[in-house]
């Protein structure tokens, strides 16, 4: 089977955000970049068992500049097998989501998977695009995918719960935490990863649809109203006559 | 011109999510000076459509077919598309729920619409939402572009508004209902409060020592009607479910009131709940980083402070 892994670079969890240029970009100094890690920790594992357990290949996908081929050498030493990086900014999400989909529709891959969100922008749209433009099937928040001939079975979440359902490749699934465990690189995954193939792409034009003006950092909090750890029902008192929360 | 919103529903019910989308898409309307229409896809129950109408939604198209009862994102989109085009909707509204967040791109893509993903404020005249992003850490100011345009509203960021108004049901079939997507099994906690749509959320942390000691907190999340969740450790643990986990690499919530528990407020932790309107932190570490982050705090011991705080509801509850 074919899989394809769209990855993403985001800042690191403990990165400070701030911004420059008047707030309209995000400053990346002494920002450390990552694998988005829904995409490295449940996407890409995830695929690499089925290929493991199936046979076939898994080739991940990013858009960005060349200083990102070093998360997709990364990518590459956890298990995949080639790579193809999109070689410009990833603007937006339709601007990535349509240069993922003009390479998969040449493809014909059994199965697209990705994380169900990046960390940065938390907009959960690269499946979704995806899919439509590939007019494949969708399903989100996969914690559980198998495969069985041609059908896989998946655990989606809704509300309060999952959903099992099942559907015929190919399709397009976004990955959470319980589908696959994190991988390590290992030394002999990090030696071959360096002569695997990395094809480097050019991007195509699309049309802008939407645009950032501006960021806010959110007002901080100016302290906390303490309570006496014995005094509870002060506490109760507060948050239904000061905050009304209760 | 108008504006179209995508109801979610479940049993033939309206989600809570779906009403507030409701709601936003009648005050985007009434801005625009046009009527606000909503799409009900599957079996409804006559009740839920007076519901929807009383947000100030003019319209309810109702796809009364037993099929759509079931969730498929593909044909789901094209629903909605079609729609779209039947009444001249050039906005789109969703509510970036479950099935939102699976359906808001795809949507997009189909209309040939730019599409905000956690849109927290009302659009402006020219076309500008608020969005949340960086986990929470930061809000961006987005403005649309093109001619279409696809709002995934962010739950719990406007109060569902109920005025009254009725609106007129008028029954839709879309063109498409090629399922590829077949349900199997739905497993959902009954009684519970799901976490997503929750206003009140007791959450506790590694400081809780076991599973075994997390009664008292379901018991305070009873006393309170508030759903229960866990830090990133607790849910690596195996000590709660893994859609209990809240922060940035789990689920990002923003509940009227978050109470933490043993939780000393990592920043990914703190990602995924700081838009909480009311922050309560209880941990017997004064100089928890949480603090920072809180309206009300207490120090002391879980074990000590969470009993007493049951203790302290009931005597509420039964004082209402």
């Amino acid at each position: 089977m074919k899989i394809l892994v769209p990855i993403s670079t985001v800042p690191d969890t403990t990165a400070k955000v701030a911004f420059t240029d008047g707030n309209t970009k995000f400053d990346t100094n002494n920002v450390t970049f990552i694998l988005n890690p829904t995409d490295e920790w449940f996407a890409l594992v995830r695929a690499i068992e089925l290929k493991e357990k199936n046979g076939g290949t898994v080739t991940v996908i990013n858009v960005g500049p060349a200083t990102n081929d070093q998360f997709i050498r990364k990518a590459l030493a956890i298990g995949a097998d080639n790579a193809v990086r999109i070689d410009g900014e990833a603007r937006d999400a339709f601007f990535v989501a349509s240069q993922i989909a003009e390479h998969a529709k040449s493809e014909a891959y059994d199965l697209v998977i990705t994380g169900k969100e990046t960390i940065d922008f938390n907009g959960s749209q690269i499946g979704a695009m995806v899919s439509e433009i590939l007019d494949m099937p969708y399903v989100s928040l996969v914690s559980k995918l198998e495969l069985e001939g041609n059908t896989f079975t998946l655990d989606r979440e809704i509300e309060g719960g999952d959903e099992v359902v099942s559907v015929d490749m190919p399709m397009v699934v976004s990955a959470q935490k319980g589908i696959a465990e994190q991988r390590i690189p290992n030394m002999r995954g990090i030696m071959q990863s360096r002569t695997k193939p990395l094809a480097v792409v050019p991007v195509m034009a699309v049309e802008e649809r939407i645009t950032i003006n501006s960021f806010e950092l959110p007002v901080a909090k100016t302290g906390a109203k303490m309570v006496d750890a014995e005094n509870l029902d002060e506490l109760v008192r507060l948050l239904h006559e000061e905050a009304k929360a209760i | 011109m108008s504006v179209l919103v995508y109801i979610d529903q479940k049993n033939g019910q309206a989600k809570k999510a779906s009403l507030e989308a409701a709601t936003y898409a009648a005050k985007v309307a009434g801005q625009m000076g046009t009527n606000a229409i909503a799409l009900f896809l599957g079996t409804a129950d006559a009740s839920s459509l007076e519901v929807i109408g009383g947000t100030g939604v003019t319209k309810v198209l109702h796809v009364n077919d037993d099929k759509f009862n079931s969730f498929d994102s593909g044909v789901f989109t094209k629903a909605i598309a079609e729609a779209a085009d039947k009444e001249g909707a050039d906005t789109v509204i969703v509510s970036l729920n479950q099935n939102g967040k699976t359906l808001g791109g795809r949507v997009a893509v189909r209309m040939n619409a730019g599409f905000v993903s956690g849109a927290n404020s009302l659009m402006t005249a020219d076309f500008k939402v608020n969005t949340n992003v960086f986990s929470g850490k930061a809000v961006s100011e987005v403005q649309y572009k093109s001619a279409k345009k696809v709002v995934g509203l962010s739950p719990n960021s406007i109060p569902t508004e109920d005025n009254g108004s009725t609106a007129t049901v008028e029954s839709f079939s879309p063109s498409d209902t090629n399922f590829r997507i077949t349900v199997k099994e739905t497993k959902v906690l009954d009684g519970e409060i799901p976490l997503t749509e929750a206003e009140k959320v007791v959450s506790a942390g590694r400081g809780l020592k076991g599973p075994e000691n997390w009664g008292m907190i379901e018991e305070l999340a009873k006393e309170m009607g508030a759903a229960t969740a866990c830090s990133r450790p607790v849910a690596d643990l195996d000590w709660r479910p893994h859609h209990e986990h809240v922060g940035q690499t789990g689920v990002a919530i923003k509940p009227d009131l978050y109470i933490a528990i043993a939780i000393s407020g990592a920043i990914q932790h703190l990602a995924g709940v700081n838009q909480s309107k009311v922050i309560v932190v209880i941990n017997s570490d004064p100089e928890a980083p949480f603090f920072k982050a809180a309206d009300y705090g207490i120090v002391g011991d879980a074990f000590e402070v969470v009993p007493k705080f049951v203790e302290a509801m009931k005597k509420f509850n039964a004082a209402r």
